[in-house]
């Protein structure tokens, strides 16, 4: 499956995806307390150029990526601007391309195995406390693997449909999806417990 | 343990297929994915703890940056997004949907699931989702309620239908509905 990592190599690729994941939370937990239109069109121009500095082409693609706020953003300088105070708007519509543009950033620039091994770092301290962590990297690689064929056997089951029926497929196919996942569970729990369980390495 | 792993690993999966098959409506052509139908159906088939960890699971792999939100999105910026509020109340809500299924054995599964489903997977959701709006578009709760409510009558149609599947699937694999086991 595709992550939603940039093709582009960049210098941030090489940052510690501990260090980007603390600046950016730091980052959007700040831009919420600014309230300055001002200070916000800053921090859009500040963000603007973080992708800048890898070239033009990546700014582009980190405005394509924030494709699904636009709608939000429409929505909120419509309602201000009929409410008769377009400055709130605007600085609501900027804080959250911000904030997005910030967070896309480590999306665009962390490989999915680095931020993996972050989250069963951050994990570690719990196996102190008795509670097992392999079973988590285990369940990560489990849905990575099969949300893919899961979604195959779903497309499978709404093909059979279309061929069998004139109308669309709709909330019958929820049940068969549901039963062919449980079932590919129960599989694989059991060949996992042939091969030793979690015990082994993945 | 590697059973209990699996299933929650597979109804993470499930949530995101439901959320990624194209073209599935629900009817009266309301655009709207099956993935709350995804999170109702981890608390009322696996029960409160499994379910919630099924959707934390699904969260943490879109934190992480796979498309596997509704439409292909997935990554950090959905968390600094007007829709964060959602995501938070995923869990929460498949936490309270199984609860419920769990906490009301005298009830026949079917109500005992549409239950569940209305109340975790609309009542805790919204409240979760409309305060998310709330912060973000720096707007009233209740004019962060108006915005959301074009969903509603979806998401009543998802609760129904989640309580059926779950009383289905009872039946067709008794084993696997864990809030009842």
């Amino acid at each position: 499956m595709l992550a939603l990592t940039s093709s582009t190599r960049t210098a941030y690729h090489r940052w510690p995806a501990s260090l980007k994941l603390a600046l950016v939370s730091g980052g959007v937990f700040l831009l919420y307390l600014i309230e300055s239109p001002v200070l916000l069109l800053a921090a859009v121009v500040g963000v603007a150029l973080a992708y800048l500095v890898v070239g033009w082409r990546f700014l582009v693609e980190g405005v394509r990526f924030l494709r699904p706020l636009w709608v939000f953003v429409a929505i909120v300088l419509v309602w201000h601007l009929i409410a008769g105070d377009p400055v709130t708007g605007v600085a609501v519509a900027l804080r959250l391309v911000a904030a997005v543009g910030l967070a896309n950033l480590v999306t665009m620039t962390t490989r999915l195995d680095d931020l993996t091994d972050l989250v069963l770092w951050l994990l570690s301290p719990l196996e102190r406390l008795g509670i097992r962590t392999a079973p988590i990297g285990y369940a990560m690689a489990l849905v990575v693997r099969f949300t893919p064929v899961l979604l195959g056997k779903a497309g499978t089951l709404i093909e059979s449909w279309r061929a069998r029926s004139a109308r669309r497929p709709g909330w019958q196919l929820v049940m068969p999806i549901t039963v062919t996942a449980i079932d590919d569970a129960e599989q694989v729990a059991e060949a996992l417990r042939a091969r030793g369980g979690f015990d082994t390495q993945p | 343990m590697e059973r209990n792993t699996v299933l929650i690993a597979l109804f993470a999966a499930l949530i995101a297929v439901l959320g990624l098959i194209p073209k599935i409506t629900l009817g009266f052509g309301v655009p709207i994915t099956a993935q709350s139908l995804g999170v109702m159906l981890c608390g009322t088939v696996l029960g409160a703890r499994r379910g919630s960890l099924a959707v934390l699971l699904f969260l943490l792999l879109v934190a992480l940056g796979l498309p596997l939100l509704a439409g292909g999105r997935g990554g950090l910026g959905l968390f600094a997004s007007p829709t964060v509020g959602f995501l938070v109340g995923f869990p929460v809500a498949a936490f309270v949907a199984g609860l419920i299924v769990e906490k009301t054995p005298r009830l026949a599964l079917l109500p005992a699931s549409i239950l569940g489903a209305f109340v975790g997977g609309i009542g805790v959701l919204y409240l979760f989702g409309i305060a998310g709006m709330a912060i973000t578009l720096d707007k009233s709760f209740p004019e962060a309620a108006l915005l959301v409510s074009p969903f509603i009558p979806g998401d009543l149609i998802k609760a129904a239908l989640a309580g059926f599947v779950t009383a289905a699937l009872a039946k067709a694999r008794p084993a696997s509905v864990l809030s009842r086991a």
